[in-house]
């Protein structure tokens, strides 16, 4: 089934047209990088899929299920509050920067939104937030606060922020941009071992090396268009589009 | 007068004064909350009036304040004053003022807070008040501690205002004792309690802070 369908998205800001025109189509498990170079669009089309931006016209979708599309007037309409709300529990993002809550403890940043947004049962929710914790392999930080923890830590805590919520897929933004090299692994372990786990995920990543072993699909973006879409491995191997050529031997260099 | 006789009539007169500050404070610090939204509002018309109406109490003095307060109901609508609207009136003025300076620190705070916050709060399903209640305000709160301790203590003293319009809080009494008994001391007394008032106001303000310190 599809998880997530985007077709003919398009978004501008002002008069800079971000996105030109970007369709996707993600499978129940599948695991899908974009790549491309700085102001491409990749991060916007994340933005407008988790509905931090409005885009200007097309379709989003969840599980079939619209939130928002292009009316008869050319355009965006979107689905009204109670849907989006429920719309909203099917996806999860993990931000650049981690955007925890600083003044929640390493638990409660996990916890709280299952108990007061999902309003699902406290002592379940911290069973399994301790179970994420686990998995995370940051069991004793549980009653840390995140300006404690390191960076790579902060981040897997809010990987399981996010997973806590049950999503049915999950989005990254350059997940370990932020982060310093040295720790960067860790958190591309998590995602790969998410991905072991059939985790449906769509990761915009600047690690070429990472999205080939963890991606089954690599989408390369450039000016706000999908420039070539194809299989992990012969993308990064083989790239057949000379700006994708171009753009991945900047990166062996 | 004897000294004892002079030190309990000040200390009438500083339950007076302290009565104006906590009122000030219980109702100033909430109002201008509202303030600080409003005139962050998406509506034109509300943020222009909280922009007005923050310009005006900001701009002119707090004992022109407590006059227009206290004269306006008998000059404008012909009522006449009674005693016991003298503190009213005060309580009234300082918390219209007062209100107004909050609503800016407010203002301050939650305009620093960074977007990411908003959007985290936004993917995880939490409503508009939610996210506001629960992720915005306490880190704001903490944010604004420090500017708000310094509005606090320069409450206490304004307290002395109340004195424009005979109010009968401490200062209004230690210049009735300085004047009839031709002395100084009252002066001095009072100026003591004035700073003892403000060191235990500015040691809880310091705790609160602490209290708030166990995240970054």
């Amino acid at each position: 089934m599809d998880v997530l369908k985007i077709s003919r998205m398009k978004k501008s800001f002002d008069d800079l047209e971000v996105i030109k025109d970007f369709s996707l189509t993600v499978k129940q498990g599948e695991v899908v990088a974009i790549i491309g170079p700085s102001g491409s669009g990749k991060t916007t089309v994340l933005r407008c899929a988790t509905l931090l931006e409005t885009m200007d016209c097309g379709v989003l979708e969840y599980q079939g299920e619209k939130a928002a599309w292009t009316n008869k007037d050319g355009g965006i309409e979107y689905a009204p509050a109670g849907q989006l709300k429920k719309i909203k529990s099917k996806f999860g993002l993990v931000f650049q920067n981690f955007n925890l809550f600083p003044h929640y403890s390493v638990l409660k940043n996990i916890t709280d939104a299952p108990i007061s947004v999902q309003k699902r049962d406290p002592v379940e929710v911290g069973k399994e937030a301790n179970t994420l914790l686990e998995k995370m392999g940051l069991t004793d930080k549980a009653n840390a606060y995140p300006y404690q923890l390191s960076g790579g830590q902060q981040q897997r805590v809010s990987i399981a922020r996010a997973l806590a919520m049950n999503p049915q897929i999950l989005f990254f933004d350059e997940p370990t941009s932020a982060l310093d090299p040295e720790l960067t692994g860790d958190i591309l372990k998590v995602i790969k071992n998410l991905a072991a786990e059939h985790m449906t995920m769509v990761i915009v990543t600047h690690e070429m090396n990472f999205a080939r072993d963890v991606a089954n699909r690599i989408i390369f973006m450039a000016g706000g268009v999908i420039v070539e879409e194809g299989d992990a491995k012969q993308l990064i191997e083989k790239p057949q589009n000379d700006r994708t050529i171009a753009f991945l031997s900047g990166f062996q260099r | 007068m004897s000294l004892s006789v002079m030190l309990t009539l000040l200390l009438h007169g500083m339950w007076t004064s302290f009565l104006i500050f906590a009122l000030t404070l219980l109702f100033s610090l909430p109002l201008g909350l509202l303030v600080a939204l409003g005139r962050m509002s998406n509506n034109l018309a509300l943020r222009n009036i909280m922009r007005v109406y923050i310009s005006i109490l900001r701009g002119t003095p707090l004992m022109l304040q407590i006059f227009f307060v206290y004269f306006s109901p008998y000059y404008i609508f012909g009522i006449s004053i009674s005693n016991t609207y003298r503190f009213y009136a005060v309580i009234i003025a300082f918390v219209l003022n007062y209100a107004a300076y909050f609503a800016e620190i407010y203002r301050s705070g939650i305009e620093s807070m960074p977007v990411g916050q908003y959007e985290a709060a936004h993917v995880l399903g939490y409503s508009k008040s939610q996210t506001f209640i629960k992720i915005i305000l306490p880190q704001v709160i903490k944010r604004i501690i420090p500017p708000v301790t310094n509005e606090v203590i320069t409450l206490i003293k304004d307290t002395s205002l109340a004195f424009a319009i005979s109010v009968s809080e401490m200062f209004t009494v230690a210049k009735a004792i300085a004047a009839a008994q031709k002395t100084m001391t009252a002066f001095v007394a009072a100026g003591v309690f004035y700073y003892i008032f403000n060191f235990i106001v500015a040691w809880l303000m310091e705790l609160v802070e602490k209290k708030l310190n166990y995240y970054r």
